[in-house]
């Protein structure tokens, strides 16, 4: 549309020329206006003084006029539009990658392709768990705004219903704040294949790399299994409402008897790690709550679970997302743009509707922190601590500087940060020894009544029943731990809380046989359950390291104007020693999991036979160094280490292929460890 | 590229407007240099930039339409055919929501031949970047990029009718694989669509996708679809409370799930070791749409001589052209070729040979069919008199036992005026002498002259000897056929050869399963001439081709006939003879017979075609023919009557429009 609007201003160009020309000879002028006639509007009067040679010139020279040019312009760009597109669909296949070979130097091989050489034969069928967002999700049934929607894909895919009703996707995409379920008279269900996450959007491949990979020794949907499911939903109610988990228990089943009894590699991603844990323990559980798979339904149809940046404990990004609906994307964003996000230029308060959303989701509470201080440190000190930021430029040197960084970070300690207090008031509260905060107890405080003129009351979070008092109070409360938030969310959303409390539990079992851990909220967490009794059975914690990954924030009160989440991230807040940037402390990681989430489980926690392994699971680490793509030819590089990214990475999708032609962990080489990540576990003080 | 080379004439437009500047420039000496100014700050206007101006003007157009088109309202196209055609009647689904109806059996869908999607796992170099692309269904763009690519992933071996080395072309799996043929042909969106509106959903609703290219059996061996499609079910109604599941095969399908219920429940090695009472336990109903039970005339033409009607009409329009080959591919031969290695096609010869088919001078819908009999029906029963006397032209005329003749005096002339030379001992000479050229397998080049005259001397051929046809032009197809199908009727059903898997698909040779609380319904159009027999005649021996041809030129004396370019029809969906849809269920099922000792009972349901009325109505909401039925309202209500729980009684027994029970009568089966 703005094409046709931006004809107006040319035509008032010519007439700005034509006033200036007023300045010019009389004669002149005469003739200009004459010429003038010529090419372009029509005026009567001069038509009347020449009319039969200006008549005679409009036949021969047609007009062209700046809506013309437009015209003319456009017509050119289609032409040369078409004729690429022709020549790109006339290209041979292999062209850009010889144009990259010519650029970069011949490729490697893609890992399976080389593992085919090798000789490697598609031998254990292959479950995926696709994580938390990557999966899609379709329209089976909705309000009279989604017409014509049916079957389309309202996440994933293109995302084209979130541009066009914006307010009527988000409406399809939340749940009933009350159960957790499908609202009345809208049903989203998960899309089922392997198309539900091999890729996320067009061209963001998240499963298709591996899915191709494998597919290259031969693998093929009898043997590839995606277990996709509504990722909003709490883990049990996949089951309540979609079955999911019997679905997966019959699919594996069919896979294991169908191949011959080879046992099924399972391959999570993200939060489809937890889903899987649950799965564990649901499969084996008698039939009410359970699958009623038996004791032994894992020792006999798992050979290994190959854990892909798995959030074990927990990510500290989940509590952002909580408690203010922003994680550093949006704070970045906030940093840049200041005033831009809060000042709502078109009334649709796009914060709060995001967050009202996602806090219908009970998913998202099962990535809230788990095991309290014990695992992510109190308010003097963290497994991280000594972390500092500027290491990862250093590794490249030699093992000689090894002293010399070690006695720099040992100065640097008493700068670092205090990664144990996850949310902090102020960046001098975050620095300060503990004796100096002063802190008040927020658990008492009364909340007020709602203030007075809360008529944002379309937009559902609970921060508007919280009045003042309320918000004061937690913000002098100072500074968080992994245990206090939990208080903290209980305390400013209650109900959500109570939705998410029946469905997950964060904290540390002291005796595992207490006949409540039977109960399924606590499936999920690895410190409240048993690894499941299959000694052969092997565990794989891949993921990457070498990336800022978020660890703590320093918030801030943000203005009372009504409508708004009263809580902010300080984006003011840096320094570089300590690793804060933008208000973000960041830590070795993933850029979404932080190393000891990932890691400790595997490193420490089920190393070994301990109470929460008690038949001995053989455990491995595999870690993958980030480095980012060397250019753009590269997309999305073959080394990443990053979250989603990594899927991609070649050494990570060769290991994966390995186990999943039959190797075992030791076959592989065993841990492969880059980060500080035995260390960081030596200092957790958990009873094993 | 038409648009590059325009503006050559351009060119020449561009001159002559030069040359009149120059006119122009004699006629106004004083103002040429002004002129001139003007005319260098403002552009030349030739033809080239006309061109630019045009194609601008028109996308500028599109593109203001098309975003007028975004913003409208979705409700504006029906609204519009509201206006024109009047009140839309509800969909189905909507009209039986407001009735109360909701899930309640869990709903499997079994997909027939061509309509399932295939794509790409693993293939040759010339495949490249098409993994897990759609090699069919979709677009079918790869068929015009390159088509000899295509046809040769699409190919399977022709030994063994399983994948050729290094090439792996699977079943899409999912709703998807079937619900759209291609872009905008829905195949089983609407009845999906439907039975969402009463609540169904991915969890309760389940497409029985498999590899339609192999044989039964071997969708089992190579990729366990049978099994998958037992455990599924067994899912699905574990999850769903122990509701049985209703089975809604179409086409081929229900061949293939006819299969499947002798297979699962046949002991472990061969079968899937369900047990003999799995479908009792597990199936309520099966709802046969266009059911081929007893194979379809049109695959004879098919494997014969891989046409079909509507080949045999393209080429009556266009004589030449599809046999010239411009462009030396050979389509018709490498069509051939592709489609004779898939076994599946086999499925669908004519079973029951002259029993149920007709002999030289009878066949069961012999007189009694009538080709104009579709106009006649909207007239009252005054009429009836008229047409029984109408029908004694039409016995003389159509001898639909007669399934090929060479020629059409040989399919109207009296068996015994009919001197028929016996094929079968004929020797086959060695291959023609420069059929070098030929690098297409079709196993014609190995028939040499006097073996096609003598298939052209035995003069007509019905269904039981169209099998020693078949086995005598294509010995190895039909070697690798007879070891998955087989055709005959059996006279022991308690034979142990009968326990094999090739007898499975065929109704006619084996037992319904014991399960007396199932119901089968056949439901399929009726009101379209369907291809039935055919006429053929011998084409000049040139090397590459096809020696046996429709012969199209051959047509009925009246517009009434039944003979149009050289086919022979009948009653039918346009692709499946009533005959074929129906006997079973009308009379080789109908009580407890030897085919169905446990006394299941059975339905007819029978939905008369109507062409849509305008073309709004896309492929109609009436329509009888094969695939359009799958949007035939009245057919999706009976299915979502059934699958939310109505029995049979309910729906109100059998609807009958054709002739069938008489045509059923005058089969003589044993029961």
């Amino acid at each position: 549309m703005s094409l046709l609007r931006r004809r107006k201003p040319p035509i008032n160009e010519s007439d700005k020329t034509s006033e200036a020309s007023d300045s010019k000879p009389q004669k002149e002028r005469e003739e200009e206006e004459e010429e003038e006639e010529e090419d372009g509007n029509g005026k009567d009067k001069n038509k009347k003084k020449i009319p039969s040679k200006i008549k005679k010139h409009e036949e021969k020279r047609p007009k062209w006029s700046c809506l013309d040019t437009c015209c003319w312009f456009i017509g050119c760009i289609c032409v040369s539009w078409w004729l690429l597109l022709f020549l790109y669909n006339a290209m041979p296949a292999s062209f850009p990658q010889y144009v990259t070979e010519a650029i970069t130097g011949p490729l490697p091989d893609p890992p399976g392709v080389k593992l085919l050489k090798e000789g490697l034969k598609a031998k254990h069928p292959v479950v995926f768990v696709p994580g938390i967002v990557t999966g899609g999700l379709e329209l089976w049934e909705g309000r009279k705004c989604a017409e014509g929607l049916f079957r389309k894909r309202l996440w994933g895919g293109t995302f084209g219903e979130v541009y066009k009703r914006p307010l009527c996707w988000v409406e399809h995409m939340s749940l009933d704040n009350e159960t957790g379920l499908d609202p009345c008279g809208i049903r989203v269900r998960p899309v089922s294949g392997l198309v539900a996450a091999d890729y996320f959007a067009p061209g963001y491949f998240v499963w298709a790399i591996l899915i191709a990979s494998l597919a290259h020794i031969g693998y093929e949907e009898k043997t590839m299994y995606m277990a996709a499911y509504d990722w909003r939903l709490s883990f049990q109610n996949t089951e309540v409402r979609d079955q999911t988990l019997s679905q997966i228990k019959s699919n594996i089943e069919l896979m294991v008897a169908t191949n011959g009894g080879k046992k099924a590699v399972v391959i999570p991603h993200s939060m489809g790690v937890l889903y899987f844990l649950h799965f564990m323990k649901w499969v084996e559980a008698p039939a009410p709550m359970g699958g009623g798979g038996g004791a032994d339904w894992c020792s006999k149809h798992i050979k290994a679970v190959v854990n892909i940046g798995g959030p074990f404990l927990g990510v500290p990004k989940a509590i952002a997302g909580l408690f203010s609906a922003e994680a550093k994307d949006i704070a970045v964003a906030r940093a840049i743009a200041p005033g831009f996000l809060d000042n709502d230029i078109f009334q649709l308060q796009t914060l709060q509707h995001v967050m009202r959303m996602s806090r219908s989701w009970d998913s998202t509470m099962s990535m809230i922190p788990r095991g309290g201080d014990t695992i992510w440190g109190g308010l003097d000190w963290s497994p991280e601590e000594g972390y500092s930021c500027s290491k990862k430029g250093e590794r490249k040197n030699d093992t000689q500087i090894a002293d010399q960084t070690g006695a720099a970070s040992a100065v640097s300690q008493t700068r670092s940060a205090n990664y144990g207090r996850i949310i902090s008031f102020g960046k001098d509260v975050a620095e300060a020894p503990s004796s100096d905060v002063g802190r008040i107890d927020f658990r008492g405080a009364v909340k007020g009544h709602s203030a007075a003129n809360t008529t944002c009351q379309d937009v559902w979070t609970e921060y508007h029943d919280m009045g003042f008092g309320g918000i004061r109070a937690v913000a002098e409360y100072k500074t968080y731990t992994a245990e206090s938030i939990i208080d903290l969310l209980h305390f400013v959303a209650p109900k959500m809380m109570a939705r998410g409390t029946a469905h997950f539990s964060f904290g540390i079992a002291d005796n595992l046989d207490d006949p409540k851990y039977k109960h399924y909220k606590y499936w999920s967490n690895p410190l409240e359950t048993t690894l499941p009794n299959a000694p052969e059975m092997e565990i794989f914690s891949l993921y990457g390291v070498g990336l800022p990954t978020e660890r703590a924030y320093i918030y801030k009160l943000s203005p009372s104007a009504e409508c708004y989440i009263p809580f902010q991230i300080d984006t003011s807040a840096d320094d570089e020693d300590t690793c804060l940037k933008d208000g973000v402390y960041s830590v070795d990681g993933d850029e979404t999991v932080p190393v000891l989430s990932a890691g400790f489980m595997c490193a420490k926690g089920w190393r070994g036979k301990t109470r929460f392994n008690p038949s001995g699971i053989q455990t491995y680490i595999r870690e993958y160094s980030h480095s980012p793509p060397a250019n753009l030819l590269e997309g999305r590089g073959t080394l990443s280490g990053a979250h989603v990214d990594i899927m991609g990475n070649f050494a990570l999708i060769e290991d994966v292929i390995r186990v999943a032609a039959g190797a075992s962990g030791e076959e592989l080489g065993g841990d492969q460890v880059y980060s500080n990540i035995f260390n960081w576990s030596e200092k957790i003080n958990l009873q094993l | 590229m038409p648009l590059l080379r325009r503006r050559k004439v351009t060119d020449s437009s561009k001159s002559t407007n030069s040359e009149s500047t120059i006119d122009k420039q004699d006629d106004k000496k004083n103002q040429s240099k002004r002129f001139r100014r003007e005319s260098y700050s403002s552009e030349k206007w030739s033809c080239w930039d006309s061109c630019c101006w045009f194609i601008g003007f028109i996308c500028s157009m599109w593109w203001f339409l098309l975003f007028l088109y975004n913003t409208m309202p979705a409700s504006i196209p029906q609204y519009v055919t509201e206006a024109i055609t009047g009140h839309l009647p509800d969909p189905p689904g909507v009209k039986l929501r407001k009735e109360g109806l909701t899930v309640n059996h869990p709903v499997v869908f079994v997909p027939g031949i061509v309509t399932g999607g295939l794509e790409l796992w693993e293939g040759h170099q010339c495949a490249d970047g098409l993994f897990r692309k759609r090699l069919w269904g979709g677009s079918f763009g790869e068929l015009y990029k390159r088509p000899l690519c295509w046809a040769e992933h699409m190919s399977l071996d022709n030994e063994t009718g399983l994948d050729p080395p290094g090439i792996r072309v699977r079943p899409v799996s999912g709703l998807v694989a079937a619900d759209y043929f291609a872009a905008g042909y829905f195949v089983w969106a609407v009845l999906i669509a439907n039975l969402a509106q009463i609540g169904y959903e991915e969890k309760t609703m389940y497409m029985a996708a498999y590899d339609w290219r192999l044989s039964f059996q071997n969708t089992e061996v190579r990729d366990q679809t049978l099994s998958r499609i037992k455990s599924n079910i067994e899912l699905m109604v574990a999850t769903n409370g122990g509701k049985k599941v209703v089975v809604i095969p179409h086409s081929m399908g229900v061949l293939y799930f006819l299969h499947f219920m002798k297979w699962v429940e046949a002991p472990a090695p061969m079968g899937g070791g369900g047990g003999s009472d799995w479908c009792a336990k597990h199936i309520k109903a099966v709802m046969n749409i266009g059911a081929p039970f007893l194979g379809v005339p049109k695959s004879v033409s098919g494997l014969f001589s891989i046409e079909a009607r509507d080949i045999a009409i393209a080429r009556a329009f266009a004589p030449g052209f599809l046999d010239k080959d411009v462009f030396g591919l050979q389509t018709f031969q490498h069509l051939m070729r592709m489609t004779r290695t898939w076994d599946s096609t086999m499925s669908m010869i004519p079973k029951g040979g002259d029993t149920i088919w007709g002999g030289l001078d009878w066949s069961p819908e012999g007189g009694s069919f009538k080709c104009s009999a579709k106009k006649l029906k909207k007239n009252s029963t005054h009429n009836t008199g008229q047409n029984a006397n109408s029908n004694l032209d039409d016995m003389k005329s159509v001898n639909y036992g007669r399934i090929i003749s060479f020629g059409k005096d040989v399919a109207e002339a009296h068996s015994s005026k009919i001197e028929r030379v016996d094929f079968r001992d004929t020797v086959k000479g060695d291959k023609l002498a420069n059929s070098s050229n030929c690098d297409i397998w079709i196993e014609y080049h190995e028939m040499d002259n006097d073996s096609i005259k003598a298939v052209a001397d035995y003069k007509v051929y019905t269904a039981g000897s169209i099998l020693d046809l078949l086995h005598f032009v294509a010995p190895k197809l039909m070697a690798r056929g007879g070891a998955h199908f087989s055709y005959g009727i059996a006279d022991n059903l308690d034979d142990p050869k009968y326990e094999h898997f090739k007898y499975w698909s065929n109704p006619l040779e084996t037992k319904l399963p014991n399960a007396p609380d199932m119901e089968i319904y056949s439901m399929y159009g009726v009101g379209i001439p369907t291809e039935r027999a055919y006429v053929y005649k011998l084409i000049t021996a040139v090397d590459c081709y096809i020696p046996f041809q429709i012969d199209t030129s051959s047509e009925g004396g009246s517009e009434d006939s039944c003979l149009k370019g050289g086919v022979f029809s009948a009653d039918g969906d346009e692709t499946v003879p009533v005959l074929s849809a129906g006997f079973m269920c009308a009379k080789g099922w109908r009580g407890k017979t030897r085919f169905n000792p446990s006394g299941i009972r059975t339905y007819i349901r029978e939905y008369n075609h109507a062409p849509p009325a305008n073309l709004l109505e896309g492929r109609g909401t009436q329509s009888g023919a094969h695939v359009d039925i799958m949007g035939n309202f009245a057919l999706i209500e009976d299915i979502i009557r059934v699958a939310a729980g109505a029995t049979s009684e309910d729906l109100g027994g059998d609807r009958v429009y054709s002739d069938i029970f008489k045509w059923s009568d005058r089969i003589n089966l044993q029961l």
